[in-house]
């Protein structure tokens, strides 16, 4: 674990988070395996995507700490967190393409930035990129012209540009038919197995949560903080916590 | 059941400690609705009230088609009820309506804690704070725009060419036919009105010299940013709103892509270059529009007309004209710009940034234009 992947373990510890006032969830902390599939686990409006803006940099906790490898994120200066930004990759709820951008260039634009590769072997990647999640047309379509499941690929894509260490996902497979949700499951798990990126995934979708993911936290909404600890099938299993189980089972009397 | 609508209708009886509450007819939203039919719920409760009440029944074998309407009147006896003591028997009631009102809350909900309400000099207060840190932000975007303009100049910003010639052309090329249009229409009224007083001293030859001067030093540059606040400001403002709603700016922050570079330094570049070119091609086309009109309807020489403008505009005007519409290009882009970025993440927010927007870049625009009539003044321009 020395070296190049010390980055690509995440240990959280005692993080609160919340947009002034009262924190949405405080108190949370966890361990990220290297190469494994985490999930943030909880209800609607639990504060899942909240807590995932404070992994990715987009909201300063009010306490606690993000560690990548050994570096607490939010105690870096500026030029190392946008530095550790882009050893990240992150796919939004619904793919937040860039609107104004084809599907090529959404993918193409973190490296034109931040890599000093030749446009053509750019264009080589891009293409390799859009290949592996299995999107064999609709290159230089606009996201518009797009459908969801193509849309959430297309991010996918992005997210995967730079090559990251650790891939977040916010609700992946929301918004899909029961189909296409399975099969972007499966996507996630080759890409895991393929390269050994870790997964991050805050979702709610049961389905994918059991299917995919080998480790996670169960964030309650009333006590806001984490309930539970570990894979949602031992939570499904073992968990006698109510809220927990009233979730993992979808709301049948224990 | 026959097809006529009969009204709800409700009968109580009181018998020792209970109570039988008859419903019969057609309890539904329609029926209720009209007023020739007796409203159950104006009928007096004051049966309710009896000491020696301590149940309530129901038949409701007389009951037609129901809705929601039959359950407002049972959770109201309801809550009603409960104060008192009085058990509410729903045996009588259809099973639907019972699972229904099962789902219903007992008691009337207490209403939700009022928010306290902030004293005035706590609002003042909180006013000036929120306009003091806006203007910094203002300030700080300002900034950063001018000193990345400077190293867009030598190649070294973070944006995307053709993100810049997108916007140049869409502040551009694309805003020619609209600013024309209004700046013609503006020239040729300018001659029609100035005529008719004119006329009057036999002046008439001076129609050219208002013209000319009225719309290079005010009109061209003050009517071309009102079509750029309507056309550019709002459309940038709605641009960026939209994007922050559909997390496009997250995922550019989180790449670490400063959004100043790489969103709102094309915008600001092209609406600051194009405001002075739009003004120059303003300016001609009003003169145009006057001199169309002094020509064609006052029997005006083509001859004497430019020779006037010649005479009447300077360089020094011009220079006016031209620094007023590079002022009024970098207000209406950094305000449409600075909403946008503001906005919620909403699809309402969209629209409100928008209109924010317009309504913000045109009063700017006026009022710069009233500091620099004052400066013009103070000048001597």
């Amino acid at each position: 674990m020395e070296g190049f992947h010390t980055a690509s373990t995440l240990h959280v510890r005692g993080l609160s988070v919340g947009y002034g006032g009262e924190p949405v969830q405080h108190d949370v902390s966890f361990d990220v395996k290297q190469g494994s599939i985490f999930a943030i686990m909880g209800g609607s409006g639990c504060g899942k995507s909240t807590l995932l803006k404070a992994l990715i940099g987009l909201l300063r906790p009010s306490a606690g700490t993000v560690h990548f490898g050994g570096q607490d994120y939010w105690s870096m200066d500026e030029p190392h967190r946008e530095d550790f930004g882009r050893r990240i990759g992150v796919l939004f709820q619904g793919g937040a393409l860039w609107s104004s951008m084809t599907a090529a260039e959404n993918v193409a634009l973190p490296l034109q930035m931040f890599s000093r590769l030749s446009e053509d072997s750019i264009e080589a990647l891009v293409q390799l990129k859009l290949a592996l999640v299995g999107l064999d047309s609709g290159w230089k379509s606009l996201p518009a012209d797009l459908s969801g499941g193509m849309r959430q690929r297309v991010g996918l894509a992005r997210a995967l540009s730079l090559d990251p260490e650790i891939l977040f996902l916010d609700e992946p497979s929301a918004g899909l038919d029961p189909v296409a949700a399975r099969r972007f499951d499966d996507l996630i798990l080759e890409l895991r197995d393929g390269f050994g990126v870790t997964v991050v995934m805050v979702s709610h979708e049961l389905e994918s949560l059991l299917a995919i993911c080998d480790d996670g936290v169960f964030l309650d909404a009333a006590t806001r903080t984490v309930i539970a600890h570990g894979a949602p099938k031992a939570l499904l299993d073992n968990s006698d916590h109510p809220a927990v189980h009233a979730f993992m089972t979808r709301g049948a009397a224990p | 059941m026959s097809d006529e609508a009969a009204g709800p209708g409700v009968a109580i009886r009181v018998d020792g400690g209970s109570a039988l509450v008859t419903l019969s007819g057609d309890w539904t939203l329609r029926i209720a609705a009209a007023a020739a039919t007796p409203n159950p719920f104006a009928d007096s409760n004051a049966w309710l009230d009896r000491q020696s009440l301590r149940a309530i029944l129901f038949d409701a074998h007389g009951l037609g088609r129901w809705d929601s309407t039959l359950l407002l009147y049972l959770t109201r006896l309801r809550q009603l009820a409960a104060p008192r003591s009085i058990r509410f028997d729903d045996g009588g009631i259809p099973l639907a309506a019972r699972r229904l009102l099962e789902l219903l809350p007992d008691k009337t909900q207490a209403p939700a804690a009022a928010t306290r309400r902030a004293s005035l000099v706590e609002r003042v207060g909180l006013a000036a704070v929120s306009i003091w840190t806006e203007a910094v932000a203002v300030t700080e975007l300002l900034g950063w725009q001018v000193l990345k303009a400077g190293a867009a100049g030598v190649g070294r910003a973070r944006m995307r060419g053709s993100d810049l010639i997108a916007c140049l052309y869409d502040a551009g090329i694309a805003a020619l036919p609209m600013v024309a249009l209004v700046n013609v229409l503006v020239g040729g009224i300018l001659a029609f009105v100035g005529a008719i007083e004119l006329r009057r001293f036999g002046a008439d030859i001076y129609i050219a010299n208002l013209v000319g001067i009225a719309q290079v030093r005010e009109m061209a540059a003050v009517m071309t940013a009102i079509v750029m606040a309507g056309r550019t400001g709002g459309a940038y403002a709605a641009e960026i709103a939209s994007m922050q709603g559909s997390n496009e700016l997250d995922a550019l922050r989180v790449l670490g892509v400063p959004v100043q570079d790489y969103l709102i330094l094309p915008r600001v570049l092209a609406l600051t270059l194009m405001a002075p070119l739009l003004f120059l091609y303003a300016s001609f086309v009003g003169i145009v529009g006057g001199f169309a009109v002094a020509v064609s309807m006052l029997n005006m020489s083509p001859a004497i007309f430019v020779a006037q403008i010649r005479d009447a505009v300077s360089m020094s005007q011009v220079g006016f004209g031209l620094t007023k519409s590079l002022f009024f290009g970098v207000l209406i882009a950094i305000a449409g710009c600075r909403i946008g970025l503001k906005a919620g993440r909403s699809s309402t927010d969209v629209g409100q940034a928008a209109t924010q927007a317009v309504v913000v870049g045109i009063v700017g625009v006026i009022m710069l234009d009233a500091v620099f009539a004052v400066c013009a003044n103070a000048l001597n321009i």
